[in-house]
């Protein structure tokens, strides 16, 4: 098993090292490092901008440029709290508590080299997982029949949009708003037009890339327009020679590296518990081990690498379930796995299988940026610095004009730009009514998918509802469903009392 | 004046300011629309599912959810989530991003790449605060040369640079 594993791995190198490989990976590696460290674009709005500009090459080398961009973000996060207090990103925002404190201290140097190398261990073991962990998952998923496939997206769409942050209602609403968009368009089934309002444009359904920079781009503009403060750099003059870490830091930062990684891990293992819930559960628990919690905040370099250790390992092991079963986690995951069937390519258990280039070859580029990132993060920091001082008045202009021509290419159709300024507008009103659109991706991907699925599982079981739970394994996903409704119910009635820990401004959205 | 009623003219007040209102109301809307519309496109049977059975479905879920979320706005005492528009809207602000792309259609309909680009990021960047003519124009520039660089010699997107096609 673990023999078929290394030389699947083997190959999967053979892939990530050709040249053109490597050249889509780096510069996946690079944009995303350079927008994790800008305020106001996420890894979504990157994504998304890039997505339409992969469509001319190989799907291998799309998706290693697009997931390198998704995890070079969350290096360039890490700078942006540690130095300036910012959390751009939500999965680094608890890493402003005590990143900042050290840096205020002259310490940011080392906290920054130390998290570089937090960062690159947790990732580490995050790819081993997937390695070993999603042929298992697999052979588990090629078993399954078409109830099963429902009742795991069931749980999948339940665990994305209600662990997620804010209302669990509202987010439920919004998958279920996501499975709605996702009908749009002519039925595969049958042929029937559906919502489309006599709009011929809209027969092939709403465009992956016009709902993502509608809900990501335009509607996250409108958000932060006029609201971004220039930033205070202050304190970050970081010097190559300050990021070397002493001898007693490094004997600091090994136990709870490890004990971040596993926490990140574990997380990444529960459908739905994204990195930012990882970095918050690393925080609290290094904290309830602390023999001095009191000195919290204050600048520890423990509430550094934990959170970001956790962080980094969880990314990578979301790729788990997106890769192995098609289900995405989160949003991003959703993006990439659309980027995917956009090329052509089927997600599901039998992917690894029949495209072992892309699955392999992805979790070998994992190992070949993370390396690169180490290597780009400690010499590029002032740089990165110095691009954080770009204000925004410049930064939103040109943004859109990237949404424009991007949305545009991607099907040579006008008509899409107007969509997605209509689905900006409808994502700012939600914003503003308290929701986060996020889960919207996550249902519209996943949307059409379960709807064939359900057909099937109802054709074959004669239109019989109880088929959910009289097959076991179906079975077990609906009472993992339930138990999460109820979970939820339950806080809901304690109240917000056990909060694990404030989180600074985390609702400033990604 | 009976204090009865003027409790729940009170509660209806209160009602109206609350944010969750508005939110569970445009869910609600939303699934009204799709149960409504979902069986004119044919229900079918459990069975033999027809392209009506899901939207209806997932209609009426929408309505349940947004009566919930409308619903749980009782609970929030008055002064809380009441902030619907910014403390500081900025509707010019947001009127320039919104015709920015608009910009971008409608001269790429007419005059080519060129000039859509650069009216799409000049009244963009308008939209800040402090900006000035002067500034977004140079700002455009740059971005147009970039970008049609970039989009129409390196990744060859078939647009025409220039063009006339009439008014």
């Amino acid at each position: 098993m673990i023999a078929t594993a290394l030389t699947d791995l083997w190959y999967g190198f053979g892939v990530a090292v050709q040249p053109h490989n490597i050249m889509w990976c780096f510069i996946g590696v690079l944009v995303g490092n350079m927008v994790g460290v800008l305020p106001g674009m996420g890894p979504l709005a990157t994504i998304s901008i890039l997505l339409p500009l992969t469509f001319g090459i190989k799907p291998v080398g799309a998706i290693l440029m697009l997931a390198g961009v998704m995890y070079g973000a969350q290096y360039g996060g890490a700078i942006c709290s540690i130095l300036l207090n910012l959390p751009c990103h939500p999965p680094h925002a608890v890493t402003c508590l005590d990143g900042y404190p050290m840096t205020k201290q002259g310490r940011g140097g080392v906290a920054l080299g130390l998290t570089v190398m937090a960062s690159f261990v947790g990732a580490s073991w995050g790819i081993t997982e997937m390695i070993f962990l999603s042929p298992i998952l697999v052979r588990v998923a090629l078993e399954f029949g078409p109830a099963e496939i429902c009742s795991l997206m069931l749980l999948g769409l339940l665990a994305g949009s209600t662990l997620a942050r804010g209302s669990p209602l509202k987010g439920v609403a919004m998958t279920v708003l996501g499975l709605m968009l996702g009908i749009v368009g002519t039925d595969l089934e049958t042929g029937a037009e559906r919502f489309t309002f006599g709009m011929t444009h809209l027969d092939d359904g709403i465009e992956l890339v016009a709902l993502a920079l509608g809900l990501f781009g335009i509607a996250e503009f409108m958000n932060s327009i006029n609201q971004v403060t220039s930033v205070n750099t202050k304190y970050a003059n970081v010097r190559l020679r300050d990021m070397r870490p002493t001898k007693d830091d490094v004997k600091q930062a090994i136990a709870p590296m490890f004990r971040g990684t596993l926490v990140g891990s574990l997380c990444a293992l529960i459908p739905g518990t994204g990195p930012t819930i990882a970095s918050f559960v690393a925080y609290a628990t290094e904290k309830k081990i602390s023999r001095h919690p009191e000195k919290f905040g204050t600048g520890l370099i423990e509430g550094v690498i934990a959170p970001e250790a956790s962080t980094h390992s969880s990314v990578q092991g979301d790729f788990i379930p997106t890769m192995s079963l098609g289900i995405p986690g989160d949003a991003v995951m959703a993006l990439l796995l659309g980027a995917l069937m956009i090329q052509g390519i089927v997600p599901g258990p039998q992917l690894i299988k029949e495209h072992p280039d892309i699955f392999w070859g992805l979790v070998a580029s994992f190992w070949i940026g993370n390396i690169m990132l180490v290597l780009l993060n400690v010499p590029l920091i002032g740089i990165w610095v110095k691009l954080l001082t770009i204000p925004y008045k410049y930064l939103y202009p040109s943004a859109l004009f990237f949404v424009s021509i991007g949305v545009y290419a991607a099907n040579n159709d006008m008509f899409q730009v107007g969509e997605t300024v209509v689905i900006g507008i409808l994502g700012y009103v939600l914003l503003r009514l308290g929701f986060h659109p996020a889960p919207i991706l996550l249902g519209f991907v996943l949307g059409p998918r379960f709807e064939e699925n359900f057909r099937r599982a109802m054709l074959i079981s004669r239109g019989d509802i109880g088929v959910f739970v009289e097959r076991p394994i179906s079975a077990v996903f609906i009472g993992l469903c339930v138990l999460l409704i109820a979970l939820q119910i339950y806080v809901r009635l304690r109240g917000p009392k056990n909060a694990i820990v404030t989180p600074p401004a985390l609702e400033s959205a990604e | 004046m009976r204090p009865a009623r003027s409790f729940t003219a009170e509660l209806v007040r209160n009602l109206l300011r609350k944010r969750d209102f508005y939110a569970g109301g445009l869910i609600i809307l939303l699934g009204l629309v799709m149960a409504l519309k979902g069986p004119t496109y044919r229900l079918g049977t459990l069975m033999h599912m027809g392209p009506g059975f899901l939207p209806t479905a997932l209609g009426v879920i929408l309505i349940f959810l947004g009566i919930l979320i409308a619903g749980a706005a009782f609970g929030v005492p008055p002064g809380e989530d009441e902030d619907i528009l910014p403390a500081h809207p900025e509707w010019l602000g947001w009127a320039c991003i919104l015709a920015g792309p608009l910009c971008f259609i409608l001269f790429d309909s007419y005059f080519g790449l060129i000039p859509a680009t650069f009216t799409c990021v000049f009244v963009s960047a308008l939209g800040d605060r402090n900006a000035t003519l002067r500034a977004a124009a140079t700002l455009a520039a740059v971005v147009t040369v970039f970008g049609v660089g970039l989009f129409s010699y390196l990744l060859q997107v078939p647009m025409p640079l220039l063009t006339w096609r009439g008014l």
